[in-house]
């Protein structure tokens, strides 16, 4: 018989339990939860998964939680923001111990992706935990460029511009300023729309036309953009930079909606 | 060709509407019906034809499914409804659906 090279079939998607292996509180509202999961199959700077609670009577729900860890990473790291009214937030970020299993499937979605051999320059504009797949792609960033030659340092520019309610707010703010000390060839800029520090130079208002004219590099450089926070801010923000001469072809967006969907 | 690449994002500030999610939101349940990756395929929309990822499609997620729009013309290009026993998918407002044959190249 003829042997036939088939192609690897892609690997479906399932439902299965990961381990809490510790927690970290982010904020006053949002927590870290690092994850074990058996037989990860690796993901994408940006990607997500979802997350399935089962109640006794048997209801579910689910919501996608995108990934704050890089893929280099042996864990899978998730930050979570406590939404009050939510069904599924307020379980993973006040009641979930270590020790405990959780349901999920993913790696999901392939499309708000960016890793270091796409290149750059990139810019990144988050909102509030619209911070989490963004630093996921920084922290694959730092690792990939710590191991690399100065020359791919400079082929891979980065800037952050974050949009916070207060600097209390700001998820990773220790790690993400030591990286901007720490790189010569990442920026990261704050905006605090509610409450400043004493001293605060940053912004202190929502991210406008004139911010991010400030912040991106200019449109015919084509840097590779990813914004991700609420549908409002993203579309906002999405709408200006077309309005500044991006292409729309380079600005990627994930909305995470009012369910905190993806976040 | 994308017939109006600006329009996408024309939908901000006040009339943003907090529902619409972007493509990448339905990758869970499209990976139930799929086994490639959908939200980076390319959907040519029935009705005005325009080409996009469906990860820059509109998302419009209730708990009886997912109706994925145009964001030209604003078509239900895709929709997947759940009900008990099935997943119901139409792809009636899809010309053409063109997926990667080959897992984008990533080298970590």
């Amino acid at each position: 018989m003829d042997s036939v090279l088939v192609p690897p079939r892609p690997r479906t998607i399932s439902w299965q339990l990961a381990t809490v292996v510790s927690t970290t509180i982010e904020t006053p509202r949002a927590r870290t939860l690092v994850l074990q999961v058996p037989g990860w199959a690796g993901h994408r700077p940006g990607q997500h998964l979802d997350v399935r609670l089962t109640s006794e009577d048997g209801y579910q729900t689910e919501r996608s939680y995108s990934i704050a860890s890089p893929p280099e990473a042996s864990r899978i790291a998730l930050t979570v923001e406590r939404l009050d009214d939510g069904e599924v937030s307020p379980y993973l970020t006040d009641v979930l111990r270590v020790g405990d299993q959780l349901e999920l499937r993913g790696p999901i979605g392939g499309y708000f992706v960016w890793h270091v051999a796409l290149g750059g320059p990139v810019l990144l504009v988050a909102g509030g935990s619209g911070i989490v797949p963004l630093m996921a792609m920084l922290r694959h960033r730092a690792i990939v460029l710590e191991t690399g030659d100065a020359r791919m340092r400079h082929n891979v520019p980065a800037r952050l511009l974050y949009s916070a309610r207060s600097w209390d707010d700001v998820f990773y703010r220790n790690e993400l300023t030591q990286l901007a000390r720490d790189d010569e060839t990442f920026e990261a800029a704050f905006t605090l729309t509610r409450e400043h520090p004493a001293g605060w130079n940053g912004f202190r208002r929502r991210i406008d036309r004139m911010m991010l004219a400030e912040i991106a590099w200019p449109p015919a450089e084509r840097p590779q953009i990813f914004v991700c926070g609420s549908t409002p801010l993203v579309e906002s923000v999405a709408a200006e930079l077309v309005e500044l001469g991006h292409d729309p072809a380079l600005v990627k967006t994930e909305r995470f909606g009012p369910t905190g969907a993806s976040a | 060709m994308d017939e109006d690449p600006g329009k996408r994002f024309e939908a901000a500030g006040e009339q943003s509407d907090p529902t619409r999610l972007d493509g990448n939101a339905a990758a869970g349940i499209l990976s139930e019906i799929f086994v490639s990756d959908l939200t980076v395929a390319r959907a040519t929309c029935a009705n005005c034809g325009t080409n996009r990822a469906l990860g820059a499609l509109m998302v419009y997620a209730h708990g009886m499914g997912t109706i994925m729009r145009c964001p030209n013309c604003d078509a239900a290009v895709l929709r997947v409804a759940r009900t008990r026993a099935h997943l119901q998918l139409d792809l009636s407002g899809a010309r053409l659906v063109v997926v990667p044959s080959a897992p984008a190249p990533f080298a970590t």
